[in-house]
């Protein structure tokens, strides 16, 4: 079977990467924040299988890593949940720009 | 015995420590009785220590050898220097644990009549304590950085007492006079400490003695080949530790915190400020005296000429005083230059040694008849509620047994036998002339002054007057006139104990002899003073106020202390405040805090213009985050890949 090049996949993880990093900076709803949080962990994941794959696809450490990347970000993703609906509760709104009582 | 020496100065700490944590629980009896008892306990314990040591164990081969109590390495430099705190006996230190405690527990005892219904009584018996603590502890110390923190503890202690009356603007001048005085004197001996533990190498007291005597020893070499201004290190070192010793036994022109530290409560005067903290002068050079005498005998010479000029000096100041505790003051002073010229007359050796015992035998016997001075002069003040003489006289029948033991004590500080001051004074006066003449002039000069002003006063207080009050004011304070009574035994007996026996200056014993030949001047002329004050005194006449007229300009600057106070404040006010202390505060204020302050506002600044950054906005943060990451990452692969 032909595989596909390991710069394919490299260039597909950049794109999401970014689309990731470009959401959380521009969005300022807070949901839509934390879903740009998970695209970028996505981007990470998918390197690390790729790399698991191409350079060394006799061992299992990337797989591993990848498994527990997921692990950590859904637990992530309840305290961010939890804490945009304190915010929430506390300013009436998931804008982030709202909430900037925390300045100098 | 070793255990009773560590539990002589400890037992007052204690009280101290008792009475200052627990006063706001326990009564004002309570808390006196915790001291008195503390203080007998160490009585007891100090002369059941002088027995064993004078009698029994301290002797051998014939002559008195240190003891070492007690020792214990306090804080280790290197493995050849560090400072030790420890416990010595040797004649001198069990001598002065005698001393301290029988006349503490005798202030202890009276300040319960004296100090009756005293709103800080208890203050007042824990700051005796802490005071008798730090003086046992000074007689004790085998280190000579030990002796400066006790040395330091007694300055703070009578800085306590004699600013006891706070409310009072009188009492703390005299408090903060007293301090800073002895305070400056203490720069000295602590330079004179470094200097002579640089020089040999080694704080500790018995080897800096036998260091910087030892015939050919290198530290004795090495102080005395560098020289400054002509005298050597070692002579500098000596002299050095001698002005702080000058500076606790108020010498001139150093004694001007004594008569003024009389603003405190009598008894803390008969106890402080005649019998023990100012003695520790003339003890330190006793200490230290193997240095002085083979190593340092220019500093010796100064020493009794300083002695002798004090003893001289204050006591025609003290003829001239109204106030009766200054007289006694000034008295304290003169009885100290006395001892100080005794021990610089002495030498090193069984024939020069007189001047040395004789010095601690009149330490001794001065501390019995003046503290029986001033605690009398406290039951008179208490009685009339005046300190001034003028108020007083034809107080015999009022005040009977205070008028013998009085007079008593008087006799003996004149030095009329058989009383205590004869033997002791004959002893310096003895070793004075066969050292020098001149000294031994103006001693008996000055004894015969010191006859003439004690009974100057006797009369003034006692008689000149006739007896009006019959009304005995003495009833019901027993425990002031117990300790007058007790005292008075001592002022009579004192001079019999063969004192060249047990004290000298190396341990072997030294013939005090009293020639009968050599008395009679001493003597006649102690007669002729009281002679003197009787035609004056004794009868209240016009024939002091002539003489004084008389005298015009003199009578007025030996009254005015010769103005040596004005001279004091002279220098102080118009040549270092505005010279010295205004520039200094100046720096101080324009470079030293100018400069903390300039870093203060620039720090201030640069917060200011960078604090925007922090804008509370997540976004932003993450925008610096980003870039920092990639600054890193370009970083990494461009300069390190």
């Amino acid at each position: 079977m032909e595989m596909i090049p390991l710069a394919h996949i490299l260039v597909l993880s950049t794109m999401l990467f970014f689309i990731g990093v470009f959401g959380f900076f521009t969005r300022r709803n807070m949901i839509t924040m934390l879903m740009s949080i998970e695209l970028i962990l996505n981007s990470v994941n998918i390197n690390f299988i790729a790399f698991n794959k191409y350079l060394y696809p006799d061992q299992l450490e990337g797989v591993f890593f990848t498994l527990f990347v997921i692990a950590i970000a859904a637990a992530e993703v309840t305290v961010a949940i939890a804490i945009i609906i304190n915010l929430y509760r506390k300013f009436s709104t998931v804008d982030m720009d709202e909430a900037d009582t925390l300045k100098h | 015995m070793d255990i009773a020496a560590i539990l002589i100065p400890l037992l007052p700490l204690l009280s101290f420590v008792i009475i200052g944590l627990t006063s706001k629980h326990i009564g004002h009896k309570l808390s006196g009785a915790i001291a008195t008892a503390a203080i007998l306990t160490s009585l007891a314990l100090s002369l059941v220590v002088a027995k064993e040591y004078f009698f029994d164990l301290g002797r051998v081969n014939g002559a008195y050898a240190p003891h070492i109590a007690f020792n214990f390495r306090w804080l280790t430099f290197n493995s050849s220097l560090g400072i030790d705190l420890g416990a010595i006996l040797d004649p001198i230190s069990v001598m002065m644990l005698v001393v301290v405690t029988s006349i503490s527990s005798m202030v202890h005892i009276y300040s319960f009549g004296y100090m009756h219904g005293e709103e800080r009584f208890k203050n007042y018996y824990s700051y005796l304590s802490l005071f008798t603590f730090s003086m046992l502890g000074l007689v004790l110390s085998i280190n000579i950085f030990q002796m400066y923190i006790f040395w330091e503890l007694v300055g703070v202690s009578s800085f306590l007492l004699i600013g006891f009356y706070f409310t009072k603007q009188s009492a703390i001048a005299a408090a903060k006079k007293a301090f800073i005085v002895t305070r400056f004197a203490d720069l000295g001996f602590l330079i004179g400490i470094l200097v002579l533990g640089f020089g040999a190498e080694s704080f500790d007291i018995a080897s800096i003695n036998e260091r910087l005597t030892a015939a050919g020893s290198i530290q004795m070499l090495g102080m005395k080949s560098v020289t400054f201004l002509g005298l050597s290190s070692l002579t500098w070192g000596a002299l050095l530790v001698f002005m702080g010793a000058a500076g606790k036994s108020a010498m001139f022109p150093l004694h001007i915190w004594l008569p003024d530290a009389m603003e405190g409560p009598t008894p803390v005067s008969a106890l402080i400020h005649a019998a023990t903290m100012v003695v520790a002068g003339v003890y330190l050079v006793a200490r230290l005296f193997p240095i002085y005498s083979i190593s340092a005998p220019e500093a010796l010479h100064f020493i009794a000429y300083v002695g002798v000029f004090t003893a001289v000096f204050a006591a025609i100041i003290a003829t001239t005083q109204n106030d009766i505790k200054r007289v006694l003051a000034f008295s304290t002073l003169s009885q100290i230059g006395y001892m100080m010229f005794a021990i610089g007359v002495a030498g090193w050796g069984p024939e020069q040694s007189e001047g040395f015992t004789g010095s601690m035998f009149h330490l001794f016997t001065h501390a019995f008849f003046k503290a029986l001075l001033f605690l009398g002069a406290g039951v008179v003040i208490h009685a009339i509620h005046s300190n001034d003489m003028t108020d007083m006289g034809g107080l015999r029948k009022m005040l009977p047994i205070t008028n013998a033991m009085f007079l008593i004590a008087c006799l003996a500080i004149a030095g009329i036998p058989p009383f205590a001051g004869f033997f002791s004074k004959e002893a310096i006066l003895n070793a004075a002339y066969h050292s020098d003449k001149l000294i031994f002039g103006l001693g008996v000069f000055a004894s015969g002054l010191t006859a003439f002003y004690m009974f100057r006063l006797y009369f003034n207080i006692f008689w000149s007057r006739p007896a009006t009050d019959h009304h005995n004011h003495e009833k019901g304070s027993a425990a002031m006139i117990v300790p007058l009574v007790i005292l008075g035994v001592g002022s009579v007996f004192a001079g019999f104990i063969p004192f060249g026996e047990f004290v000298s200056a190396d341990g072997k014993p030294v013939e005090l002899v009293v020639h009968l030949g050599f008395s009679i001047l001493p003597v006649c002329v102690a007669a002729a003073g009281i002679l003197v004050a009787y035609v004056l005194y004794f009868k209240k006449n016009d024939r002091p106020d002539k003489i004084a007229a008389s005298l015009g300009g003199l009578y007025k600057a030996v009254s005015n202390k010769f103005y040596i106070d004005e001279v004091y404040l002279f220098v102080t006010k118009k040549v270092i405040f505005p010279f010295i202390g205004r520039p200094a505060a100046w720096f101080d204020r324009n470079v030293v805090d100018g400069a903390i302050q300039q870093s203060g506002l620039v720090t201030e600044k640069l917060s200011g213009s960078i604090k925007q950054l922090q804008s509370g906005k997540l976004q932003s943060y993450t925008m610096y985050f980003l870039g920092g990451a990639i600054l890193l990452a370009a970083l990494l692969i461009f300069k390190f890949l």
